[in-house]
């Protein structure tokens, strides 16, 4: 299974955290820490591939965002690759040419696709189309923010 | 009248428009002028602003002044912004803030009935409340009651939340509902539900029964999500359990079959990826089918077919074809295919090697490291690409490669093979040079096809790679030369030059030394037959030698190996004035060790110096004791070389030092190298117990004819030789004498204990914990520690390995003394710490049913 998905920039600011065991806040400070500081260290040519402790890290940078995935030490590395691949394409879809700016303003998205197609560090669904009706029909539920009335002036 | 001062004063500006429409006539003026702070910021607002901050403290002021804005909107239950503040709580907290004041706000989110707050609700909780948070059990209900909501989107978030982060309460009190989603025939919810229950089962491993109907016709959907996630519920439960192993044998015919048509299939829309069909499900498929043809014959059958399929068909342009390609070869390894398929995956992974994309060959060479015991022969056609990649410039390739390599050397290929890694040392990063210098040491003893290959191999490390290489492989080395009389003149001299080159290298330095010291006279008289001898005076080698003595590169040990060189030559050389000269300067040396030499050579000079002859003279033969490599010294204490020096004076004076030996040697803890290693065993004991601590530090046997470690026993005060090695070496001789006893057993975990009385101090019992685990998962980076009360003494060894293997598999060992002179009872306290399944675990106990013969 897949323990954690990272992703931060190059200068190492966080946008992303999805731990699939329970960690306390303090270790995954550390462990963010460590992740940054390894990946960040990196040629740029290496392979995408690493140990950590009894984890293998598969890293891949788009743009300015490095993607970040861990997974256990029986797993397939080069499908975690393409695993990654296939969530930078989700966002791809539904942001529209997505960049790190829309990540950072639109974190919460950001973390219902992911939740649409990863869960519990399984891949849950196979089919980009799939991922993205399901988004877009939640989206659709999701009910006007009524707070919206209490922007409008009263008098004037 | 309106009494303005009633009229809750709250915040200034702007009044509510919607208020006016949900309020009766009477209260319609007061809610008009009702006074309202401004709403709470919108997220993006929060992040634009945040964003905008120069320094730290500037974020951190915005920061610390918007949590006390959203403090006082949560205690004032406040539903309509809750969504918004939580969602900015959550913003925050990803940039490094505490946040946990927002969980209890999540819970109330997730309650509520808007879609928008349970969507911000449900993030919040997978972020917030994990199991270790006292609240996390709160949610329970919620989740319940949304696991049968009538819109899915919301059944979907509570399985979501609950899958990915349930704790084991939680997964008890929920699996129920979770069976029964698994088998709606709504494909959504029921690929959530397979996840679901695997997250239960791994939280709760007897639950696993209970999903097992529900698995029936998982396999015959055509739904892709559900066929993935199935199989990894399949995989899941029958990683876990050999019953669910075997019932499930059945599906092989059928996984074949998907698997089949999913690569006999055309293009696929909805599933392609670079003209693969879903390759996320062909690699889960044959990851199940790997699990289940393992040791079975008729699956490992079943699936040949396919198997060669796959590995032949599948595109390798990109890297997901490659993926496959990398599963199926693992999925061949493990079961019990035929050989040509078995060859047709080697040579996938030899192809691979030759790929151009890094990721390739790195998988490659991790591949073959884990074939390479199993079919040998296989990855040695593969084995001068694999060489090439030790010049490849990504590190952790060169790692891989270098790996394999040593593990490809054999009798046919050692002197090709030892060139190119002998280059690779040369060239390699600091951080590779002592693993190679290593494994170089231990294929060359292995494999040496001549005595002076091995010695010249020896010193190619030793010059390139001197500094690197592991302080115990010098005595090794020291042995393996004088294993090699006819080499003795070629070696000394070698050495000696490469002293003249280079003096930095300390272990280079010390075996050089000890070489002249013994073999000075060869040097001097120009015997070497391998070689163009070189011609070299008496007073040039003492110089060398002074050299080093005073050179500032010189280690302390180094100093001491000189020095005792330079004494060896005062019966091999004839300029014995100018030697005594130099002991006797250091004989008020600073360094205690080197004027403790020097005093007691000097001593041999004038009191002794009828013995000094017979005292120096050449060393015999040594035999090793344990054919380990340069990793596994073997010491002996105060052992005594089987010539030389008069019989008689040995006995007196080896047994009360060894006593003495004994008790330091339970004073340090794990470390078993004795008290004095780093002295030359060039003295054996003769009169004065202060000569003893000259001896020592290099693997000597006992006595004239070689003793193997494992007949150590009675005559040997040779303490230290028994228990190096992990097994417990008194095995046979006192074990019926003492019954063994459990000491621990808890939570699958049992500990027991065998005893043996060390011979000949029947003051130190030997006690050996055999730790065995009847759970289902491995114990890994499992540590036992031990303590003993005051008027005990306690040493324990290195443990056999720190993973105890699932299901009594096998056994962790580790010996522990204890030294008992008081002849109290024993008693002890033990702590065991050791990670299962994921979690750490830890516990203390006492062990008090010490049977009584081991301390009496």
């Amino acid at each position: 299974m897949m323990r954690f998905l990272l992703l931060f920039s190059r200068q190492g600011k966080l946008r992303l955290q999805k731990w699939f065991t329970p960690i306390s806040e303090r270790e995954k400070k550390k462990i963010i820490r460590d992740m940054t500081t390894m990946v960040l260290a990196r040629q740029p040519r290496s392979c995408n591939f690493l140990h950590w402790k009894d984890l293998k890290i598969i890293y891949k940078r788009y743009a300015s965002l490095f993607f970040c995935l861990a997974i256990e030490n029986q797993e397939n590395e080069l499908i975690a690759l393409e695993v990654i691949h296939r969530y930078v394409e989700l966002l791809d879809k539904y942001f529209g040419n997505v960049c790190e700016l829309d990540i950072i303003f639109n974190f919460e998205k950001a973390y219902f696709i992911l939740d649409e197609f990863l869960m519990g560090g399984e891949i849950q669904e196979t089919s980009k189309q799939m991922v993205n009706r399901s988004i877009e029909a939640s989206d659709m539920l999701q009910e006007d923010d009524s707070s919206e009335w209490f922007e409008v002036e009263l008098f004037g | 009248m309106i009494n303005f001062d009633s009229v809750r004063r709250r915040e200034p500006v702007r009044a509510s428009f919607t208020n006016l429409w949900d309020i009766d006539d009477s209260s319609y003026f007061l809610a008009s002028l009702r006074l309202r702070m401004p709403a709470p910021i919108r997220l993006r607002e929060l992040i634009r602003t945040i964003r905008t901050a120069r320094t730290q403290a500037e974020e951190r002021e915005m920061i610390q002044k918007e949590c006390a804005a959203i403090r006082s909107s949560f205690r004032e239950e406040d539903n309509t912004y809750r969504c918004r503040n939580v969602a900015k709580l959550l913003y925050m907290h990803m940039l490094g803030y505490p946040a946990h004041f927002g969980q209890l706000e999540c819970l109330k989110l997730i309650a509520s009935q808007k879609f928008t707050d349970k969507r911000i609700g449900y993030l919040g909780a997978m972020l917030l409340l994990d199991e270790r948070q006292d609240v996390h059990l709160l949610m329970t209900n919620c989740i319940k009651n949304d696991l049968n909501h009538s819109t899915q989107y919301v059944q979907g978030l509570a399985l979501c939340t609950l899958g990915c982060m349930g704790s084991s309460e939680m997964c008890r009190d929920l699996a129920g509902e979770v069976e029964k989603l698994l088998k709606t025939s709504n494909s959504y919810l029921r690929k959530k539900a397979a996840l679901c229950a695997v997250h239960v089962i791994r939280k709760v491993p007897e639950l696993m029964e209970m999903f097992l109907p529900a698995t029936k016709n998982l396999l015959s959907e055509k739904n892709h999500g559900v066929l993935h996630t199935s199989v990894v519920l399949l995989t899941e439960m029958c990683e876990r359990s050999p019953d669910m192993l075997a019932h499930f044998r059945k599906l092989v015919p059928q996984l074949v079959r998907i698997l089949k048509n999913l690569i006999m299939s055309g293009y696929s829309p909805e599933h392609d990826v670079s003209g693969i069909s879903d390759p996320f499900l062909q690699v889960r498929i044959l990851r199940l089918l790997r699990i289940l043809g393992k040791s079975d014959d008729d699956s490992s059958e079943a699936m040949n077919d396919i198997l060669a399929q796959v590995a032949t068909n599948t595109e390798t342009s990109k890297n997901v074809g490659n993926a496959i390609l990398y599963e199926t070869v693992l999925t061949i390894m493990d079961i019990k295919s035929e050989s040509g398929l078995r060859v047709l995956a080697i040579n996938i992974l030899g192809r691979f090697l030759l790929n151009n994309d890094k990721n390739i060959r790195y998988v490659a060479l991790t591949s073959l490291l884990k074939t390479v015991q199993t079919d040998h022969n296989a990855v040695q056609r593969h084995r001068s690409t694999i060489v090439d990649c030790l010049k490849d410039l990504d590190v952790s390739i060169k790692r891989r490669a270098m790996e394999l390599s040593f593990a490809l050397v054999n009798g046919n290929n050692i002197r090709g093979m030892m060139k190119e890694l002998l280059y690779f040392l040369d060239s390699c990063d600091p951080e590779f040079k002592a693993d190679c210098a290593s494994g170089v040491f231990l294929a060359a003893e292995k494999y040496a096809p001549s005595k002076r290959w091995h010695i010249d191999t020896i010193m190619r490390v030793l010059t390139t790679a001197g500094s690197y290489v592991r302080d115990d492989s010098v005595p090794n080395l020291i042995q393996l030369i004088t294993n090699s009389v006819e080499m003795h003149a070629y070696t000394v001299q070698r050495l000696y030059k490469a002293l003249l080159d280079d003096i930095s290298q300390q272990p280079l330095v010390q075996v050089a030394s000890w070489c002249i010291g013994e073999y000075g006279d060869l040097l001097v008289s120009g015997q070497c037959e391998e070689e163009e001898p070189i011609q070299v005076t008496e007073d040039e080698v003492l110089d060398v030698l002074e050299g080093l003595l005073v050179s500032n590169l010189s280690t302390p040990v180094t100093r001491g190996y000189s020095l005792t060189a330079i004494m060896k030559l005062s019966t091999r050389f004839s300029s014995v004035n100018r030697i005594k000269k130099v002991v006797s300067i250091y004989g008020s040396s600073i360094d205690v060790e080197l004027q403790q030499r020097a005093v007691e050579y000097n001593a041999l000079f004038k009191k002794y110096d009828h013995m000094r002859p017979a005292l120096l003279e050449r060393m015999p033969i040594m035999e090793k004791s344990a054919s380990n490599g340069p990793t596994e010294i073997v010491q002996t204490n105060g052992e005594t070389e089987p010539s030389v020096v008069e019989p008689k004076h040995l006995p007196p004076v080896t047994q009360p030092v060894n006593q003495a030996n004994d008790l330091l040697d339970l004073l340090g803890g794990n470390d078993v190298v004795p008290v004095i290693q780093n002295t030359m065993p060039t003295k054996p004991a003769s009169a004065g117990g202060e000569l003893l601590d000259l001896l020592g530090d290099l693997s000597l046997s006992g006595g004239p004819a070689p003793a193997p470690a494992s007949s150590v026993p009675t005559s040997q005060p040779s303490f230290l030789m028994d228990g190096l090695s992990s097994q417990p070496l008194f095995n046979d001789i006192a074990a019926a004498a003492i019954p063994p006893m459990t000491a621990y057993n808890k939570n699958g975990l049992k500990i027991d204990f065998t005893f043996e009385r060390a011979n000949p101090n029947p003051n130190i019992a030997v006690i050996t914990i055999h730790a065995s685990n009847s759970t289902e998962a491995d114990m890994t980076d499992f540590v036992f520690q031990a303590a003993v009360p005051k008027t005990f003494q306690l040493q324990l060894l290195s443990p056999s390995s720190n993973v105890v293997p699932a299901l009594n598999q096998g056994t962790v060992t580790q010996v522990i003394r204890v030294l008992n002179p008081q002849k109290q009872q024993l008693r002890m306290r033990i702590k065991l710490t050791y990670t299962l399944k994921g979690s750490p675990v830890q516990d203390l106990a006492e062990v008090n049913n010490f049977p009584p013969q081991s301390w009496q």
